[in-house]
């Protein structure tokens, strides 16, 4: 069920239409999903506290009201090393039209996927699951399930993606860790079907798995009109 | 809503017969059903008189005794009151033929009849349909009888959307030799619509396979109708209209625009093993093949052929459909070449496919099908039978048929040109083998099997 805050951080974006990326995350961090650990910060020093606090290297985001396609504002920073480096993209991204700040967090890696929902208008609320990435238009290796999902499901829709090798370990890499990425995907069905009401589309792209876990390292979340 | 009265009526009313236009769609419905159905048919029509003969009714109100079915073919300003006039006579339930509703912007009109029939209670398949085919009660087409080719009494339902696809289908399953057991057009859907008909079906005892023509569900409906065909213990075929995007959307998030509409639709159906044709050349077969066999298969193909090329040709399609083809154990090989004459032990393959060449006889297939079909490897039989060999007599599709009889495995014939070798063909059909006259055809068919089940 939904908790109060995040019904609360629903109703505060409606008039916008989608959810900044971080209420998003703490929105999905409260339904029970992993998130890398993230500062939102207003100004250069508090980014660079955080970096320190967590250690380098560092993603930076740019946070805007105007910037629902980071990258394409290029509003995302990876493998950022150096205070100098941090000083950099904060300075860049300020420029950046509806800049509210900077989301600072860790650095993660693992195999990109890409889960997402979409409340389809003939059958409700749907789950994609696929390899992610910014290229997971160009490669098209998702499958689609009605939800709520069943284990049933979950497992043929892992079975059912072409890069199934990967996600086994392909060429020496490990495979990632199915038993987290299955109470992802359960988890956030249950949490697609809370807010049926609410959301147009969810895209948790990239997620990154990994042997040991699987954490949400970006959320859009559109709202209905 | 009870809709056996519409597809089993005892008594009807054709209301908005011409006492001029004789290729008027009442005339067509009134005189098809009067000389050929069972159905006591009325003429109505509001100026009254003489219609060939008998009473024109001026009023469903006037009719003597029960009315199952009113069939409509009016004007659609006219339909409102006819309707209100039926509710109120207790007509069983009404075929709206006539258009200009929805399909025309008239959507009040629809909102309109529709409302009035939800709270009588009243049971209307339309409008802007053909209706009901469902012989020997009622047929509410109006193609005069002549021009269609009906098929047989059979298993199949088909329901659709369009009436024009439904007819083409029919004539198509006709040539098939495969059988309905009643045909639906449900044209604007405005109060029936796939959801009920599945229910209908699911119930009715002469039907095994339901199959759907449907360009589009209304909000939410095509959950109900996937949750509910899981339900249900028939095989479910929809053939989609309406696959491609139409205009380009602006999409703002990756999943939208992966997840398109059509994406979506035909993810749902396998999700829920409903078995999702994507044009006619898979529909006929699946539509055939799920009469013949409704339990599901894994898709481990056992093929016989009379000639080498034919089997490598049904390999290679069977793998492009998902199916897989076995080899064969070194000791079952053997068994097999041990049983087979001996005339082609030296020649023949036994790997799988099982290759009798063009020196096969009869004996040889009944034994080689006999042993495949006893095999745990395959759950499905591929026979590629070559009429022309010269050692085959049209004994053989019956023979072979007995074996499923006995072993209980699917087994699907591929026999080419119907007429010249329809004694071939007979013996299977009439011991409900599918027959296939392409290799492609055949294969589609053990398709079928596979994906009458949840993936």
């Amino acid at each position: 069920m939904l908790t109060q805050e995040m019904k609360n951080i629903i109703l505060s974006s409606k008039v916008m239409g989608w959810v900044l990326e971080p209420q998003a995350k703490r929105l999905l961090s409260l339904a029970g999903l992993d998130v890398p650990r993230f500062f939102l910060a207003r100004g250069v020093d508090d980014a660079i506290r955080f970096a320190n606090e967590i250690n380098y290297p560092i993603v930076c985001k740019v946070v805007s009201l105007k910037a629902i396609h980071k990258s394409e504002k290029n509003g995302v920073e990876v493998g950022i090393d150096s205070e100098r480096k941090v000083r950099e993209a904060f300075h860049r991204f300020s420029k950046i039209e509806g800049f509210e700040g900077m989301l600072v967090e860790e650095m993660l890696s693992g195999l990109e996927l890409i889960i997402g929902a979409k409340n389809d208008y003939q059958f409700g609320p749907v789950v994609l699951f696929g390899i992610g990435g910014i290229w997971v238009e160009i490669y098209r290796d998702i499958t689609l399930r009605m939800a709520p999902l069943g284990q049933r499901d979950i497992d043929s829709m892992m079975r059912c993606i072409k890069a199934r090798p990967l996600l086994e370990g392909y060429r020496g890499s490990n495979p990632v860790n199915f038993k987290e990425l299955n109470k992802l995907l359960m988890t956030f069905s249950d949490l697609v079907m809370n807010l049926q009401s609410d959301i147009e589309s969810i895209d948790l792209n990239p997620v990154f798995c990994s042997s040991n876990k699987c954490i949400v390292a970006d959320a859009r979340i559109l709202l209905k009109k | 809503m009870k809709l056996g009265d519409l597809f089993k009526p005892k008594t009807m009313a054709v209301i908005g017969i011409s006492l001029t236009n004789e290729k008027h769609p009442a005339n067509v419905i009134y005189n098809k059903n009067n000389l050929r159905l069972e159905a006591k048919v009325f003429p109505v029509n509001d100026r009254g008189g003489i219609y060939q003969g008998d009473k024109v009714y001026a009023s469903i109100l006037d009719v003597p005794g029960k009315v199952d079915l009113a069939v409509v073919a009016t004007r659609a300003e006219a339909v409102l009151k006819i309707m209100t006039d039926c509710i109120r006579s207790g007509v069983g339930g009404a075929v709206v033929i006539s258009g200009g509703f929805a399909e025309t912007g008239n959507k009040g009109l629809q909102d309109q009849i529709v409302t009035i029939a939800k709270e009588a209670d009243f049971p209307f398949i339309g409008p802007n349909c053909l209706g009901i085919y469902s012989p020997p009660y009622v047929d509410t087409f109006f193609i005069p009888s002549e021009r269609i080719v009906r098929p047989e009494k059979g298993k199949v339902a088909l329901v659709s959307q369009s009436g024009g696809i439904l007819v083409d289908h029919m004539v198509k399953l006709a040539g098939e030799g495969v059988g309905l057991s009643m045909a639906v057009s449900i044209g604007n859907k405005a109060l029936i619509g796939e959801i009920d008909l599945l229910d209908y079906f699911t119930n009715n005892p002469e039907t095994k396979v339901i199959a759907f023509y449907i360009e589009g569900f209304a909000k939410r409906e095509g959950r109900e109708f996937v949750l509910k065909a899981a339900q249900c213990p028939k095989p479910v075929v929809v053939l989609k209209a309406g696959k491609t995007p139409s205009g380009v959307r602006a999409v703002s998030s990756h999943t939208a625009s992966m997840a398109g509409d059509y994406e979506v639709f035909s993810s749902v159906l396998a999700q829920y093993g409903v078995v999702e044709a994507k044009d006619e050349f898979e529909f006929i077969p699946f539509c055939e093949a799920l009469s013949c066999y409704q339990n599901p298969i894994k898709g481990t193909i056992g093929i016989i052929t009379g000639s080498g090329g034919h089997g490598a040709l049904a390999v290679d399609a069977c793998l492009s459909h998902g199916l897989s083809v076995p080899t064969l154990s070194e000791k079952d090989q053997i068994e097999i070449r041990e049983k087979i004459s001996q005339r082609i032990q030296a020649i023949a393959s036994f790997t799988n496919p099982i290759d009798l060449t063009g020196s096969a006889m009869d004996e040889d297939f009944v034994t080689a099908t006999n042993l495949l079909s006893r095999k745990k490897e395959v759950d499905c039989i591929l026979i590629l039978l070559l009429p022309y060999v010269p050692g085959i007599t049209s004994d053989l599709g019956a023979r072979l048929s007995q074996i499923y009889r006995q072993t209980g495995k699917p087994m699907i014939a591929y026999v080419p040109h119907i007429e010249k070798y329809l004694m071939f063909i007979e013996g299977f059909q009439l011991n409900q083998i599918p027959v296939a006259h392409s290799i492609e055809e055949a294969v589609h068919m053990a398709e079928a099997l596979r994906r009458h089940q949840p993936c």
